[in-house]
């Protein structure tokens, strides 16, 4: 393979997904956490189609193009919860949103 | 020999440009004040991924990254921002608070974690990639293996989506019908 070794590739991904950890710990905006929660999930899929080309197997990439599937119906549903939340004017705060009372 | 080398040269310039942008988009998305210009800085994250998918011989996926994430989502987040509002918040300020070194220092471990189990098996079977064919991530070969060996995970991704859809409906025509000044169950 030309260019960079997939163990390259992997550090990207794994810095990828440390970056979208901290997001996610430290934000308070839920949706800066819904852009966070992306990253993760786009460090887990840039090491899944490493390992595809790695292995010359195409499980990985089908993989991939599920868990970018699975994305998108998270972003809908969490936007959607973040639009219902701004019409109740529920303030967008993470750690003000602690109870299920509503 | 010459025309492998230089090859080589471009795929790492390339490789090069691709991991740092999308290394520095993605600490801009955690640092931005803004949650718009973070949603802006995904999308270039999102486009240089699509160029290291490139680079690893995956076409269909660099583009279904394109059109999918880069496209529709980054679209419906970016509206849903400006339907909100601008809402700065500024995660460095105010000096750092327990939950801010709690969340850098799991993170850092998660991180050293990742990169010492890299670094321990980059010397064995990591080293020895195989050798991919012309046809390899070509939406040919992802079709065939979607219609063949993993049909039933693309009927299931089909319901996911429909139930996600209507869950989406149900979320915003729910707040809708709200009447009066009550704050009801959410």
């Amino acid at each position: 393979m030309m260019g960079p070794g997939t163990a390259w590739y992997l550090s990207v991904a794994g810095f990828l997904f440390g970056v979208g950890t901290l997001g996610v710990l430290i934000r308070r905006n839920p949706l800066v956490v819904l852009l966070s929660l992306e990253i993760m999930l786009n460090g887990a899929n840039l090491a899944l189609i490493a390992f595809a080309r790695h292995l010359n197997d195409g499980d990985g990439q089908i993989f991939a193009l599920a868990v970018m599937a699975v994305a998108a119906s998270e972003v809908v549903v969490g936007l959607g919860l973040i639009v219902a939340l701004n019409r109740k004017r529920v303030p967008l705060d993470v750690d003000r949103l602690n109870s299920l009372r509503g | 020999m010459i025309v492998a080398s230089v090859g080589n040269v471009l795929v790492w310039a390339v490789w090069m440009g691709a991991a740092f942008a999308c290394l520095g988009s993605a600490v801009a998305v955690v640092s931005f004040s803004n949650p718009f210009f973070s949603a802006l800085a995904l999308i270039g994250n999102l486009g240089s991924l699509a160029v290291l998918y490139l680079l690893l011989s995956s076409e269909f996926v660099a583009a279904a990254q394109v059109l999918v994430y880069a496209g529709a989502v980054m679209v419906m987040f970016l509206f849903v921002i400006a339907y909100v509002g601008p809402r700065t918040e500024s995660p460095w300020t105010g000096g750092p608070s327990w939950q801010a070194i709690g969340g850098v220092l799991a993170a850092g471990a998660l991180l050293v974690e990742i990169v010492v189990v890299i670094g321990l098996k980059a010397g064995g079977d990591l080293a020895h990639s195989h050798d991919v064919g012309g046809a390899f991530g070509t939406p040919s070969y992802i079709g065939r293996l979607f219609l063949t060996d993993h049909l039933l995970a693309f009927e299931i991704t089909s319901i996911v989506l429909l139930v996600a859809a209507i869950g989406g409906v149900i979320l915003g025509a729910h707040s809708r019908t709200v009447q009066g000044d009550e704050v009801p169950p959410l």
